[in-house]
């Protein structure tokens, strides 16, 4: 089987997915971070590695996340794109004609508007995260039901109660006041979802036209509670795409297919790189007031990149030693 | 008398070379950096913006050199900024740092005022010393802007990487180092080559970016996380709508040199969104926004300090424009964050949405 690589590497999950030359996602890995992108993806290529067919040939590797310059770095990447542009490419080719992605993960949300195929507008959460997927963990661990069962139980809701959304600590008060007086969990649950969704319009969709077809992804579009509270505050029907969670890493081996055909060849290291052994580190620059972090990566010992300097004085030291 | 004055990106220079014109000793403190916004962040008002706090940490680091008299401009509302000198002075004070004050005001509004400002610090100078000395410094600003551009120009289409860097670093601590006109004239000939023998490739297409906002955010590097170079190396030629010649022109001579952007051309450009002045440059920034779209670039980008009231009021009016023009408006908000991998997925994702686009068009 011949087809490409697409590495996704978030703050929360790193995922990991392979598609074939006509861009059908084949396997899909789901890994969490746990602090140590560079052993979960090198864990992440071995699993993929097995679950490949024999004889199967990467003719591209695409990375996108936080995470993606390192990522990049380690595998041999021949495209690494922000999760912008990953998105975008990623939910036009399964949605075509799509006009408003809504994105919600773990740690970040974001809106992105295409008109024609091209991407016109975005907006990222900036300075709050009470829109995202790990508020609505942290409060689902709090009333003791698991996530997965978080978005059915929404739906049981009659009349949802008013939370207010514009804060995470407010929600949270008012959450359990409302719990104090009574209000079923249902209820509580839908309420939540509406405060949730009216925070995400209000901040990250604030002056953004939102048109049909509108696409929700990420990993909290898992959550039917959710995507029925958009349905009933945007008053349009949601499409939420197969694999809405690894979009970001479907959109990275889209953009690797393109710079590799572009490119002709392929930059990937193989999957040899599981077995080497990687080390980052990080020293402050004393050269002036700034004092820089900067991180270092070696690959069997050989620095291969430094990043973090402001003036450029360590990450150009290793271009030119590259050209050499 | 050891003065000193404020940072705002390479305001360094001109103002240095008019000061010392005047045969003032000059401690000019150390370049912004994560300690100067320490220090601010430390000893100014939790609520204050960027700019008061990198100014605060300036003057603190600048006293640790000796200096025991700060030079800085004041203004009049809406925008905070005016009694900015005041408070920072009062809370030096409070330190214990002693230090003198001497707040130039706008001319228009306190002439007399000014001009007792400036005796003060010129001495026994004579007036046509005085003028000597502010068009050496003018000039000297003309010259920071000449290298600022070129080095905009020549980023996006540089063969390797790094080399207008160097170049331009090493161009302005030429016009830098220059204590006469004639010196001048000739540091501005060598910066000229210099920045003229990057190697670029002409035939390149880049997408071109307007800047507009708040103008400390937007001269000065270190506080928006050197925006300029970052778009540069993504392939965006960048143009801005305040350069420190204009804003000199604008504010100290009321607009007499000729042929340059004025105030009034940009609040004229405005007037179908904004008629009325809302303090700071809130009002250039969108006059300057619809200037940039009628000029045919492919994006702008909007940058203040969070907090900043007469850029919120503009960015609440650009999507309007935007809805106009059809050109991309985004809006980034700099504080005391130093982590740019933010800043920096946001300029890549805009960048890509205006390279695509810019594909599609021409297709």
């Amino acid at each position: 089987m011949k087809g490409y690589i697409g590495i996704d590497v978030g703050s929360v999950s790193i995922n990991i997915i392979f598609i074939d030359d006509g861009g059908v996602v084949v396997e899909a890995i789901y890994l969490r971070t746990q602090g140590q992108p560079i052993t979960m993806v090198q864990k992440g290529l071995k699993e993929l590695h097995g679950r490949l067919p024999k004889g199967s040939k990467i003719r591209g590797v695409g990375t996108t996340g936080s995470g993606r310059n390192l990522a990049g770095i380690i595998v041999g990447a021949d495209a690494i794109k922000n999760e912008i542009t990953a998105h975008a490419i990623a939910t036009s080719q399964v949605v075509p004609g799509v006009q408003t992605i809504l994105e919600i993960g773990g740690q970040d949300s974001k809106i992105i508007i295409l008109r024609n195929g091209v991407v016109t507008d975005f907006a990222m959460n900036t300075v709050c995260a009470a829109g995202t997927g790990s508020f609505l963990d942290q409060q689902a661990a709090r009333l003791n039901i698991s996530i997965d069962q978080f978005g059915k139980i929404a739906l049981g809701s009659k009349s949802a109660v008013r939370i207010a959304g514009r804060c995470a600590v407010f929600a949270e008060s008012d959450m359990i006041h409302k719990q104090q007086m009574g209000c079923g969990l249902p209820d509580i649950l839908a309420g939540l979802c509406e405060a949730l969704v009216r925070n995400y319009l209000n901040n990250v969709g604030k002056g953004k036209e939102i048109l049909p077809p509108v696409v929700f992804q990420g990993g909290v579009a898992a959550n039917v509670g959710m995507i029925k509270a958009f349905e009933r505050a945007l008053e349009l029907p949601i499409k939420v795409p197969p694999y809405y969670n690894v979009m970001g890493a479907v959109g990275a081996a889209l953009l690797a297919r393109e710079s590799a055909a572009k490119r002709g060849y392929s930059l990937f290291k193989g999957f040899g790189i599981s077995d080497m052994r990687y080390k980052t580190g990080s020293f402050e620059c004393t050269g002036c007031s700034n004092l820089c972090e900067v991180v270092q990566v070696t690959e069997d010992g050989g620095v291969i990149a430094r990043w973090g300097d402001r003036c450029g004085k360590w990450s150009n030291a290793v271009r030119e030693e590259k050209i050499s | 008398m050891r003065v000193t004055f404020p940072h705002m990106g390479n305001l360094f220079i001109p103002v240095k070379g008019m000061l010392q014109y005047l045969g003032l000793d000059v401690v000019v403190p150390p370049p912004s950096s994560k300690k100067t916004l320490t220090i601010g962040a430390k000893y100014g008002p939790e609520f204050a913006c960027l700019p008061f706090k990198l100014n605060l940490g300036n003057f603190v680091e600048a006293h640790e050199q000796g200096a025991d008299t700060i030079v800085m401009a004041g203004g009049c509302g809406p925008c905070r900024f005016g009694y900015y000198a005041q408070i920072e002075h009062a809370i030096l004070k409070d330190l214990g740092y002693d230090m003198r004050l001497i707040v130039l005001e706008p001319p228009e509004k306190h002439l007399s005022e000014l001009l007792a400002k400036i005796r003060e610090l010129a001495g026994n100078k004579s007036w046509w010393h005085i003028f000597q000395a502010v068009r050496f410094g003018y000039r000297k600003a003309k010259a920071v802007d000449e290298v600022e551009m070129a080095a905009l120009w020549a980023r996006p289409r540089e063969i390797t990487p790094g080399d207008t860097e160097k170049a331009y670093t090493k161009a302005l601590k030429m016009l830098d180092k220059a204590t006469s006109t004639r010196e001048l004239m000739q540091a501005e000939k060598s910066a000229d080559q210099l920045l003229s023998a990057v190697a670029v490739d002409n035939k390149k297409t880049v997408v071109k970016i307007g800047l507009v906002g708040e103008i400390y955010t937007l001269l000065d590097p270190f506080s928006n996380q050197y925006m300029e170079r970052s778009l540069g190396r993504l392939g965006a030629e960048v143009d801005r709508s305040i350069y420190l010649s204009e804003w000199v022109n604008e504010h100290i001579f009321r607009g007499l040199a000729r042929g340059m952007r004025t105030r009034k051309k940009a609040c004229l450009a405005a007037r179908p969104y904004l008629r009325h002045f809302v303090g700071g440059h809130g009002q250039e920034s969108v006059g300057n926004a619809v200037n940039f779209a009628q000029a045919g670039y492919d994006g702008i980008i909007q940058v203040f300090p969070f907090t900043c009231m007469p850029e919120i009021v503009a960015e609440s009016i650009l999507p309007k424009m935007r809805a106009d023009y059809g050109t991309p408006v985004m809006t980034i908000i700099v504080d005391e964050h130093t982590g740019e991998a933010g800043t920096l997925t946001r300029l890549e994702a805009f960048v890509d949405l205006l390279a695509r686009k810019k594909e599609a068009k021409e297709a």
